[in-house]
């Protein structure tokens, strides 16, 4: 009996010594690549941001001045508390743009970012995220073709709304050889963000002059 | 127990036990990132590195375990070394660390890694036991990338797509298209693909291997008992 108490004893804390030596070299790691980790985060994020609203057309960081949009925002469809960033040139918001997730495509969710200029018209659509078919669906993506490329300067007055479809559905936009599905859904996904932002255009597009906290510029 | 010789363990992770196509460990990850050479490149160099230390580090504390905690304390030692090596891709091949995704903390169920621990790493110094990592990395790399361009080729006509996500953007334009306006060919970069190619790989490796045995029977059975000459050719006028 005294044997198998031993072991047990021995075996546990062993075990525990383990647990303890490679809890701290996870540790040590984590803090070692915690900062490079972080920037690497908010440059992909910021590259993403740029190609939609190019540097030449602010002078703000948009990282930095963002509002809050909580995960049951209606119309966006996004699973977790996002942000809506604004591109600024001095205080004038030239543009905005809206994280959309798209819960309809063929496989699994799109996660679009829609910018959205001070005139209603879009400023590009890029899709950050998405699992569709490849050589099929993945024609959304960018790197695969321009399909995208075509919401630019699209806004609510054209094509009206009724005819935001693909083409089989009476809609302007083209849809793939072979895949309706994915594009129906991210064109749906870009009206939703465009009605979003015309509903809230007065907060928005607001300057910080007009927020009532920053008083002392009056 | 005996230890191989370094040339016997080289031979064995790269072709006469290679974990991918003769011990068939690994396939889920095998079978999902290799749609294209750079992923299968991304996650062939992360599954070394864990193998490597995980090998090492379970031979440096063998004497120290008792059998009946080994197997804990083996899937510490590797869940650990598979969370640092995603900290690592995470800070330096970021957009890597997006596509690899959820393959990159599965090497942790990888049962190449929790094998070559149990089976031979325990039971050896830390010399063979590293180098056993490193062949069976190797082994199985070479395994992910054949099929990775074999896929990528077949799929969408072009080679070494995207290397810039792993070498840096000097490696952005090492794509390398054979047929331009290449119509994708679907089957090939799906999951049905991946199926087909390995089970192409195994009977390619089986065709070499029985072929290599057929020709050393051949040598063996060569000896001519009382020799006998026999003119074959030619007439006798």
């Amino acid at each position: 009996m005294r044997m198998l108490g031993q072991s047990i004893t021995r075996n546990s804390a062993l075990l525990a010594l383990f647990a303890l030596v490679t809890a701290l070299l996870i540790t040590g790691t984590y803090l070692l690549t915690r900062d490079t980790i972080a920037q690497e985060r908010r440059q992909a994020e910021q590259r993403a941001l740029l190609e939609v609203v190019p540097r030449e057309r602010h002078d703000n960081s948009m990282l930095d001045d963002t509002l809050p949009l909580p995960a049951d925002t209606p119309g966006l469809g996004l699973r977790e508390d996002r942000q809506l960033y604004i591109a600024r040139q001095g205080d004038k918001a030239v543009a905005v743009i809206v994280p959309v997730l798209v819960r309809d495509g063929y496989s699994g969710d799109i996660e679009l970012i829609v910018g959205v200029n001070r005139d209603g018209s879009i400023a590009g659509v890029r899709a950050l995220n998405h699992r569709e078919t490849p050589g099929l669906g993945d024609k959304i993506d960018l790197r695969k073709s321009d399909w995208i490329l075509d919401f630019n300067g699209r806004s609510l007055d054209s094509p009206p709304p009724q005819r935001w479809g693909v083409k089989k559905d009476g809609g302007v936009f083209d849809q793939f050889t072979g895949a309706t599905i994915t594009p129906r859904a991210v064109v749906a996904g870009v009206l939703r963000a465009l009605l979003f932002v015309e509903s809230h255009r007065a907060i928005v597009f607001a300057t910080p002059a007009d927020k009532p906290a920053t008083g002392d510029q009056a | 127990m005996k230890t191989p010789s370094y040339g016997e363990l080289t031979l064995n992770g790269l072709w006469k036990n290679n974990p991918a196509i003769v011990q068939l460990l690994g396939l889920c990850p095998l079978l999902a990132v290799t749609g294209s050479v750079v992923n299968a490149l991304g996650l062939a160099a992360a599954t070394t590195l864990v193998l490597i230390c995980s090998n090492t580090a379970v031979s440096i504390i063998r004497n120290v375990v008792s059998d009946a905690v080994r197997l804990p304390v083996f899937v510490m030692i590797i869940a650990s070394a598979v969370t640092c090596t995603e900290l690592l891709m995470q800070a330096f091949a970021y957009e890597l660390y997006l596509i690899l995704g959820i393959f990159l903390p599965l090497i942790t169920t990888n049962c190449v890694i929790l094998g070559r621990a149990d089976a031979f790493a325990s039971k050896h110094a830390i010399g063979p036991a590293f180098y056993d990592g490193l062949s069976m990395g190797l082994g199985f790399g070479v395994v992910l990338i054949v099929l990775g361009a074999l896929r990528e080729l077949l799929g969408t006509g072009a080679l070494f797509a995207d290397m810039n996500l792993l070498f840096g953007p000097a490696a952005a334009n090492w794509k390398w298209v054979l047929v331009a306006d290449y119509q994708p060919f679907l089957l090939a970069i799906l999951p049905p693909g991946a199926f087909i190619f390995t089970g192409l790989l195994i009977a390619g490796k089986n065709l070499v291997d029985r072929q290599i045995k057929r020709r050393q029977d051949a040598l063996r059975a060569a000896p001519v008992k009382g020799a006998k000459r026999v003119r074959v050719t030619g007439t006798i006028s």
